[in-house]
């Protein structure tokens, strides 16, 4: 599925992706004497000037809490929130009403466990998770499954790092009350074929969490086509500040899941008898919410709106198949993984260099790669490594930057020649 | 490239590559196990002790360079040591890795710790090079787990 989201009129220019570099201030900095390559985007990506200004004005101008005040201050903060709730919704194809504002995709799974979880899981249920996951798309699911008696399940990859659908399929039985999956790899880059998961779960009454951590900010996602149940993402890894993350859900299910914070905001009436609850998206929103967040985030989505995705996929992927070929073409390089479409990510080995060893070596040469188990442990024991080296990529990703990254290959090569 | 220098100097590398003291110990009396949760880095750690001294010590697992590198001289360095000067060399050890040479007057006295003078210029790798350390001091101390975090 591509979703083109056009979001607002201004912004740059659509098309010419590699020009947006010079939008991001952090990209424009030496360290240890070179010049800065950012290869860590599946991390955090770097802030565009549009976020970091949007942020500044919210604090400059319009600051106040939002929903309790009726001057005009609280009524702009206000406005800027719910605009950004409605700017969320746009980029989702979805309703603002089912768009809850969480401090990330991590807290976003812990609310849906902690709430539609406990309601649904069982003593004797299964929740089946995939090799692939993040580890906040399986401690949430553990915790559940303890406080229940229930038990995770993991479907298994093949080598290339695909899931395998057909023992996916084997898996999703009768006791299975929640499939939870991501829609791109962090450690491997895989993009799972999602609109087929989540038919195949939903063909069987499973409801499906999408974890959208990685896949939002290359492929982007319409709620309404995919069909899950839940859909989480980040703000931070779509060039957005951190603090500030979205749960989709199903309005059935918001509805029928209990509060899992309880607070300001998220009720209508309190006695110490009984409190009711607000009505949605507020349900969810115990207390004062990220309110600059919200807008960053906003800026963000429209940032990326007005490049577009497709034009930000297709430059992507340009560079990750050159990223892909140059690193091949080093003898001493073993990618991990082959899956047969990637986004964002590459892993690899050189030599026998401890991937850890090799990004202290390449970090001197101003190069900014992520070593180490990706919070993804269970993926690494799959290939029985204890860590891999990982360049990810994002919009000013270049092929600079990847010519860059073979150069300081090959200075650690020599170090440990 | 000097700081780089520095801290992988030939001996770590050496003894990254071919750790000294490396496998398993028969008749161990005591064990720990150390993690780098940041890295992976897992290595386990079983010392001989006895009349008070530590008798051998020999590590597994797998870790960076600098991680070996430091459990393979560490296993040697401890060999006929008591608990108390194995905790006075790491207190050594560990002031070289977080302030760097400079604050031993006497470059002498560091022996073969010496070379992990450059660690200190690496914030991020200090926990690398003391995790063979701290696990060390577990075992000598009754066992368990230790972890850089
Ligand atoms: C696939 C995936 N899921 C979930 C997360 C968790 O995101 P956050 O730490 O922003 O909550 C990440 C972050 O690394 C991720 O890559």
């Amino acid at each position: 599925m591509t979703t083109v989201t056009t979001l607002g009129p201004a912004g740059p220019a659509p098309g010419d992706v590699a020009e947006r570099r010079a939008d991001f201030p952090a990209l424009d900095q030496q360290v240890h004497g070179k010049p800065l390559v950012y290869l860590d985007s599946a991390a955090t990506t770097q802030k565009p000037r549009a976020v970091i200004d949007a942020i500044s004005h919210f604090y400059e101008r319009d600051n106040a809490n939002v929903h309790r005040g009726v001057h005009a201050l609280s009524e702009r903060a206000t406005k800027a929130f719910e605009g950004a709730r409605a700017t969320v919704a746009r980029f989702l194809n979805a309703d603002a009403r089912d768009v809850i504002f969480v401090r990330g995709a991590t807290e976003a799974v812990n609310l849906v466990a902690q709430t539609f979880g406990r309601q649904r899981v069982r003593a004797g249920d299964e929740i089946v998770v995939t090799t692939l996951e993040h580890h906040s798309n399986i401690v949430p699911w553990q915790l559940l499954a303890a406080a229940q008696g229930a038990r995770v399940v993991a479907a298994p990859i093949d080598d290339a790092g695909d899931l395998d659908l057909g023992a996916l399929s084997e898996l999703l039985g009768p006791r299975v009350k929640l499939l939870a999956v991501t829609q791109v790899s962090n450690a491997l880059g895989t993009v799972t074929p999602i609109e087929a998961v989540v038919a195949l779960a939903r063909s069987r009454g499973i409801p499906v969490l999408v974890d959208g951590a990685q896949g939002a900010p290359h492929l982007g996602v319409d709620v309404r086509a995919l069909g899950a149940d839940f859909y989480v993402f980040s703000g931070h890894k779509l060039y957005g500040p951190t603090g500030i993350g979205v749960l989709w859900a199903r309005r059935e299910h918001l509805e029928a899941m209990p509060p899992w914070q309880g607070g300001g905001d998220m009720i209508r009436s309190v006695t110490f008898e009984k409190s009711t609850w607000n009505d949605l998206p507020y349900k969810f929103e115990a207390g004062t919410p990220d309110i600059a967040g919200a807008v960053g985030l906003a800026a963000a989505l429209d940032y990326v709106g007005a490049i577009g995705l497709p034009a930000i996929a297709a430059h992507e992927a340009a560079v990750l198949r050159a990223a892909e070929a140059a690193l091949r073409s080093v003898p001493e390089v073993r990618l991990v993984g082959a899956p047969r479409r990637r986004a964002g990510v590459i892993s690899f080995m050189v030599g026998d260099i401890h991937p850890h060893d090799l990004a202290t070596i390449v970090d001197r040469q101003g190069v900014a790669i992520r070593a180490g188990h990706h919070c993804a442990q269970p993926l690494m024991q799959r290939y029985g490594l204890p860590a891999t080296a990982r360049a990810s990529f994002a919009l000013y990703s270049t092929l600079d930057d990847v010519e860059a990254l073979v150069r300081a290959l090959h200075a650690a090569i020599k170090v440990f020649a | 490239m000097s700081e780089l220098t520095d801290l992988y100097q030939e001996v770590i590398l050496d003894h990254g590559k071919r750790p000294r003291n490396f496998g398993p110990l028969d008749g161990a009396t005591a064990s720990a196990e150390g993690l780098n949760p940041l890295c992976g880095d897992h290595l386990v750690l079983q010392v001989k002790v006895a009349g008070g001294k530590v008798q051998e010590a020999r590590f597994t697992g797998t870790g960076c360079a600098i991680s070996r590198a430091s459990a393979s001289v560490m296993t040697g360095l401890v060999k006929g040591k008591t608990a108390a000067e194995v905790e006075a060399m790491f207190q050594v050890f560990h002031t070289l890795v977080t302030e760097g040479p400079g604050a031993h007057p006497d470059l002498e006295a560091l022996g073969k710790l010496a070379v992990f003078g450059g660690v200190h210029e690496f914030p991020t790798r200090v926990k690398c090079a003391s995790l063979a350390w701290h696990t060390l001091r577990s075992a000598l101390q009754g066992g368990g787990t230790a972890s850089t975090e």
